[in-house]
C-alpha cells in the first residue's frame, strides 16, 4: 500500500516535471498577485471592470473578441455590470442585422443578445488595415498562449528599444516577450492613457494588470463556478474515500489478509 | 463457468433464468473467485471500465452541441464552454478524461508486464488488450483533431501524411483519408464519424477481455496458479468490489484535480486558436500519451522505416506471451528481470520526455538509444532472461508459505534448510 503511493507519487512527479520542462519557456515572465488564482480564486471585480474599460478603450479598435456578447458582461462570474449598465453598454455600439422585409440590410442599436462587435468586417480587412498582420482574436486568447495571463501581461510592458544589433522593418517593434521578440503591434499602453471610470491611476502596469484579468475570464467565463465546484467535488470524494476506506477494513477483516 | 449451477428461489426468476440465463451471469460475475492477495495495482481494470464508461456519456452529451464542420467545430466548442449548461464541466472531463484513461491504461500495461499477466494462459486476454490499446490510441487522436485547433489540424496532418510513406500507393491512401488533396471539412466529419464509433468497439472488445479473463481467473502478485474456489480466493463481492471502488475514488480525486484546477495544463495552447491551414505552429506536439511513439517515429533517419518502428514498438507487444520465455510469471521471482523491467520503464518516459523535445542534436540522439534499447528488451533482453535467468523459489499457494511451485525445487529446499 505504502510502495503503491510512493510510485504513484513519483510517477505523478515524474509527469508534471516533464510537463513543466516542456512548457518552459526562454524568457522568465513577469508575474503579479492573481486573485483568481489558486483553489478559491476569485476575480476582482473592479479590475474586470475596468479591464473592460481597456480593452474596449484601446485594444478594441482592432482585436475582435468574437465569443463573447454584451449580456456576459452582467452574468455573475465575470465584471457584473448591472444589467441597465450591460444594455447600455451594449446600445453604444451599431449592429449590422437583416436583412428587413424589404430584403435590406440595416444597422440597429446592440442588444444585449448581441456577440461583440468586431472592427473589421472579416481577417482580410483586419490585415489590410494592420500592415498584413491580423490583430488575433482575444475571446479566448489567454488560453491560446503558452505562458497564459502572465504572457499577456508581460508582453504589454516588454516593449523596448532594440538591443544594439537588431535592425527592425517598417512597422515592427521590439518586444522582449514576443516569440522572436518582433512584433507588429505598436505599444498600445503609456501612462495615464485612459481615465479610470473608479478613479484609479491608469499605469501601464495597472491597465497590463486589468486587462489581462479582464481576459482571463473572457476565456474562462465559468472559472468562479470552477473553482466553486472543484472545492466541493474534492471534499466530498475524499470524505467518501475515507467512508469507503473504513468500510473496506471492515469487509476484509472477515478473512485474515492485509488490505 | 462456475462449479454449482445459479438457482434463482422466485418462480418468475427460474422461468426467466431458463431462457435468459441473466441471473446466472450477474451470479457468476459476483461469486467470481479472486486471488485474495491482488494488490492496488489490479484496481485499475475497474478503473478503465469506469473511464470508458466516462467517455462514452460526456462524449454523447459533447456531441448534441458540437458541429462537425471545419467552418464551425471551434465557434461550436466555445458555444459548449460558454453558454451551454455546465458544457465547460462536460467538455474538461472529456478531454482530462482521455489523459486519465491513458494514464491508467499504462499502469494497467505497466502491471500486466511486472507480473506476466500475459503469460499462458492468458494471451487472448492480452492481445484483445492491445487491440483495445491500438483503438484507444485511434479515439484519441481523432478526437484531439475535433474541436479544429491548430494543433487538431497540423496534428491530424502530420499523422495522416505517415500513410504517404507506403510505396506506391501511399498517396493515393493519404488522399483517400483525407477525402480530398487536404485535411479539410471531410476529413473532419469522417474523424468525427469514427472517433464516435470507437468507442462503442472499445466496449465490445472490453466485454471479451474480461470474458476471457473470467476463463483461468485473474493472475495475483506471485504469479501463481490458484486453485478456485479455494483458501486462496475470495468472492469478487463484496470484496473486490469494495477495494476497487476505492482505488477507484482515490483515482476520481485526481482526475477532478485535473478537470477543476488545471484543466488545459495537459493540452496545447495552440489548439484554442483555430485551425489556419496557411500558418504552421512552431513545434507541432502530440499528446503526451502518444509522445513515446511519437519519438521512436523521429528517431528513424527514413521515414518509412520510422513508421515501421513505431508501428513495430506497439505490434511486438502482441507476441510479448512468446517473446517471453521464463516459465516464472511474477518478477517478484525473477530478481534479474525484475531490474531490466525497471530499466525498460525509464526507458518509455525518457522516450516520451524526448518526445516532446525538438528532434535534433543531444534529444535526437537520445531518442535514438532508447529506441534501440525498447526493441532490445523484447527481442533479446526477454527470450535470453528467461532460458538463463536463476528464479527465487515460487510458493505452492498464497495461504500457505511452502516453497516447491518452482522449478528449481531442490535449490529452494536447501535455502529453507540453511535459514533454519
Amino acid at each position: 500500500m505504502k510502495n503503491f503511493f510512493k510510485i504513484l507519487l513519483l510517477t505523478h512527479f515524474l509527469f508534471v516535471v516533464s510537463l513543466s520542462s516542456n512548457a518552459a519557456e526562454k524568457v522568465e515572465y513577469l508575474k503579479t498577485d492573481w486573485t483568481f488564482k489558486g483553489l478559491f480564486g476569485k476575480f476582482d471585480r473592479g479590475s474586470l471592470q475596468r479591464g473592460y474599460q481597456v480593452y474596449t478603450e484601446v485594444c478594441a479598435a482592432c482585436h475582435s473578441m468574437k465569443y463573447v456578447s454584451y449580456r456576459n458582461l452582467a452574468e455573475k462570474g465575470g465584471p457584473e455590470f448591472s444589467v441597465e449598465q450591460a444594455k447600455a453598454i451594449a446600445a453604444s455600439f451599431e449592429v449590422k442585422d437583416g436583412p428587413n422585409a424589404d430584403g435590406e440590410m440595416f444597422t440597429r442599436p446592440g442588444k444585449l443578445s448581441d456577440k461583440f462587435v468586431m472592427p473589421y468586417e472579416n481577417v482580410k480587412a483586419a490585415q489590410a488595415a494592420n500592415g498584413g498582420a491580423y490583430p488575433p482574436d482575444m475571446s479566448v486568447l489567454v488560453k491560446a498562449r503558452g505562458g497564459g495571463a502572465n504572457y499577456i501581461y508581460s508582453l504589454l510592458q516588454g516593449y523596448e528599444d532594440p538591443p544594439i544589433g537588431i535592425t527592425l522593418d517598417e512597422g515592427v517593434h521590439y518586444n522582449k516577450y514576443m516569440y522572436g521578440n518582433k512584433i507588429k503591434m505598436a505599444n498600445p499602453l503609456s501612462d495615464g492613457l485612459i481615465e479610470y471610470a473608479d478613479g484609479t491611476t491608469a499605469s501601464v502596469e495597472q491597465m497590463s494588470k486589468d486587462v489581462t484579468t479582464f481576459l482571463t475570464w473572457a476565456a474562462e467565463p465559468h472559472l468562479e463556478a470552477r473553482h466553486r465546484m472543484g472545492f466541493k467535488a474534492v471534499v466530498y470524494l475524499i470524505i467518501l474515500t475515507i467512508l469507503v476506506y473504513f468500510s473496506m477494513k471492515r469487509i476484509w477483516s472477515r478473512i485474515e489478509t492485509e488490505v | 463457468m462456475s462449479d454449482q449451477e445459479y438457482i434463482p428461489k422466485s418462480k418468475f426468476g427460474k422461468w426467466f433464468n431458463d431462457r435468459l440465463p441473466l441471473l446466472t451471469l450477474a451470479s457468476h460475475l459476483t461469486d467470481y473467485p479472486t486471488p485474495k492477495n491482488l494488490n492496488y495495482w489490479w484496481t485499475f481494470g475497474g478503473i478503465l471500465t469506469f473511464c470508458l464508461i466516462t467517455q462514452i456519456v460526456t462524449g454523447l452529451t459533447l456531441a448534441m452541441h458540437y458541429i462537425a464542420h471545419a467552418d464551425m467545430a471551434f465557434e461550436s466548442v466555445e458555444h459548449i464552454m460558454r453558454d451551454v449548461n455546465y458544457g465547460w464541466l462536460i467538455r474538461y472531463i472529456h478531454a482530462n478524461g482521455a489523459s486519465m484513461f491513458f494514464l491508467a491504461v499504462y499502469i494497467h500495461i505497466f502491471r500486466s508486464l511486472f507480473y506476466g499477466s500475459y503469460k499462458s494462459p492468458r494471451e487472448i486476454i492480452w492481445i484483445i488488450g492491445i487491440i483495445i490499446y491500438l483503438l484507444m490510441m485511434a479515439a484519441a487522436f481523432m478526437g484531439y483533431v475535433l474541436p479544429w485547433g491548430q494543433m487538431s489540424f497540423w496534428g491530424a496532418t502530420v499523422i495522416t501524411n505517415l500513410f504517404s510513406a507506403i510505396p506506391l500507393v501511399g498517396e493515393g491512401i493519404v488522399t483517400w483519408l483525407w477525402g480530398g488533396y487536404s485535411v479539410d471539412n471531410p476529413t473532419l466529419t469522417r474523424f468525427f464519424t469514427l472517433h464516435y464509433l470507437i468507442p462503442f468497439l472499445i466496449l465490445g472488445l472490453v466485454v471479451l477481455h474480461i470474458w476471457a479473463l473470467h476463463v483461468p481467473g485473474n493472475n495475483n502478485p506471485i504469479g501463481i496458479d490458484v486453485k478456485k474456489p479455494s483458501k486462496d480466493t475470495v468472492p469478487f463481492h463484496p470484496y473486490i468490489v469494495i477495494k476497487d471502488g476505492f482505488a477507484l475514488l482515490m483515482f476520481m480525486i485526481v482526475f477532478a484535480f485535473f478537470v477543476f484546477y488545471a484543466p488545459n495544463i495537459l493540452g496545447h495552447a495552440d489548439n484554442y486558436i483555430e485551425a489556419d491551414p496557411l500558418v504552421t505552429p512552431a513545434h507541432i506536439v502530440p499528446e503526451w500519451y502518444l509522445l513515446p511513439f511519437y519519438a521512436i517515429l523521429r528517431s528513424v533517419p527514413d521515414k518509412l522505416l520510422g513508421v515501421v518502428a513505431m508501428l513495430s514498438a506497439i505490434l511486438i507487444l502482441a507476441a510479448l506471451p512468446w517473446l517471453d520465455t521464463s516459465k516464472i510469471r511474477s518478477a517478484v521471482f525473477r530478481p534479474l528481470y525484475k531490474q531490466f523491467y525497471w530499466i525498460l520503464v525509464a526507458d518509455v518516459l525518457i522516450l516520451g520526455y524526448v518526445g516532446a523535445m525538438p528532434a535534433e542534436g543531444l534529444y535526437l540522439l537520445i531518442a535514438r538509444v532508447a529506441t534501440a534499447y525498447y526493441f532490445l528488451h523484447f527481442l533479446l533482453i526477454l527470450p535470453i532472461l528467461g532460458l538463463k535467468e536463476k528464479t527465487l523459489p515460487v510458493p505452492l499457494s498464497i495461504t500457505e508459505p511452502i516453497l516447491g511451485g518452482s522449478p528449481n525445487l531442490a535449490t529452494a529446499k536447501n535455502k529453507e534448510k540453511l535459514n533454519n
